[in-house]
């Protein structure tokens, strides 16, 4: 299909804020995006507005503090859809189709139970957490991250194995916690399964700890992927580094073609999305 | 025809990190109370406390629907423990 025909929902509850930059990256590449409440696609809403989660192809859960972070960071987004949408949620994962989610959209990946995905599309109890930053803050700056995938995750086939993106990060909640006991089991399915997408490191591109890792999180893991790589997840921001004049150092350098860091996932996922379909 | 009566019980939901999970707030709690001269506090852990008000046939139905939302909502299992009690009137 071509670029022009594909369709990304951009959803969103009460307190989320990132859906208009997530869908302006998929609306300059070409694509149409469109940001939908929650209750349009479980139909609490009148019958103009009702759509199907079957009429998209990408699925994109933005950042934000959806209904506050109350309970624990996108629990109640998660257990709302749970509640609606499972169903439609595991058959789109099975078909083939993309689900994102950034930060918030992480969160609520992960309390869905959707990644990390590791046997099976979906467990009905987390199988891991994204817990409370070890330094107790909301850290917010920009962050590098380095691309582990191999080409598993369709939110980073355009990108190099090894690669330096840096993308900016800003959250509280978002070190990735495995279960007590099982953590190393756990993590080494991640890595054989190549599901780990990003691992923060320093400037020169070391795997470094605090302030470099802003989280704490289990192996320095800052994105993952579902099993069968069409279920991404990452704390950092990459729709905020869509242009390189968003890079916080892009006066000292030449902007050449003015393509920020995280562009690069976006057209992977849309790339993906037209050869497949 | 039989109508259960229903009773209002007020349950208590405890949530706390499982040990070995870090706390992050408790530790930041007694690093402030310590810089304010609470020498003493040895330890500081932070936990949530959710009240609940439940309408039930029973007690334990009143507990079984707060399990319930332990299950679905309030506690994720990887990192959470919680404890249900039943608040006296």
């Amino acid at each position: 299909m071509n670029v022009a025909d594909v369709k990304v929902c951009v959803l969103r509850i009460e307190g989320t804020n990132c859906e208009l930059e997530m869908a302006e990256c998929f609306r300059r590449l070409g694509a149409q995006a469109e940001i939908l409440h929650l209750k349009q696609l479980t139909g609490e809403c009148s019958p103009d507005k009702k759509r199907q989660l079957s009429e998209y192809q990408i699925l994109m859960l933005p950042g934000g503090f959806s209904s506050g972070d109350y309970v624990r960071a996108g629990a109640i987004f998660a257990a709302r859809m749970k509640n609606a949408l499972m169903r439609d949620l595991v058959d789109f994962v099975e078909k083939g189709y993309a689900i994102g989610g950034i930060c918030n959209g992480f969160q609520i990946l992960v309390e869905l139970g959707l990644l990390p995905g590791i046997d099976k599309t979906y467990s009905e109890v987390p199988e891991v957490a994204l817990g409370i930053n070890d330094s107790a803050r909301f850290e917010c700056r920009p962050t590098y991250v380095k691309c582990e995938s191999s080409g598993k995750c369709v939110f980073t086939r355009n990108i190099r194995k090894g690669r330096n993106l840096l993308i900016p990060s800003a959250h509280a909640e978002g070190k990735l916690i495995l279960p007590d006991g099982k953590a190393d089991e756990m993590l080494q399915r991640m890595i054989e399964q190549d599901q780990i997408v990003f691992r923060y490191v320093d400037y020169m591109g070391n795997y470094s700890g605090y302030p470099w890792n802003p989280n704490g999180s289990i192996y320095n893991i800052a994105g993952i992927c579902n099993s069968t790589g069409n279920v991404f997840g990452m704390m950092p921001h990459p729709e905020r580094v869509f242009y390189r004049i968003q890079h916080p150092d892009w006066t000292q350098n030449d902007i050449g073609e003015n393509v920020g860091d995280g562009r690069a996932i976006f057209e992977s996922v849309l790339s993906y999305i037209t050869k497949k379909f | 025809m039989f109508f259960p009566t229903m009773e209002k019980y007020t349950v208590e939901v405890k949530v706390e990190l499982k040990k070995g999970v870090t706390d992050p707030e408790g530790e930041n709690t007694k690093k402030a109370l310590a810089l304010l001269g609470f020498n003493a506090i040895e330890s500081v852990r932070s936990l949530r406390v959710y009240e609940l008000m439940v309408s039930a046939e029973t007690k334990e139905k009143a507990i079984a629907i707060a399990e319930e939302s332990c299950r679905k909502l309030l506690a994720n299992p990887v990192i959470h423990n919680y404890k249900i009690m039943v608040k006296e009137l």
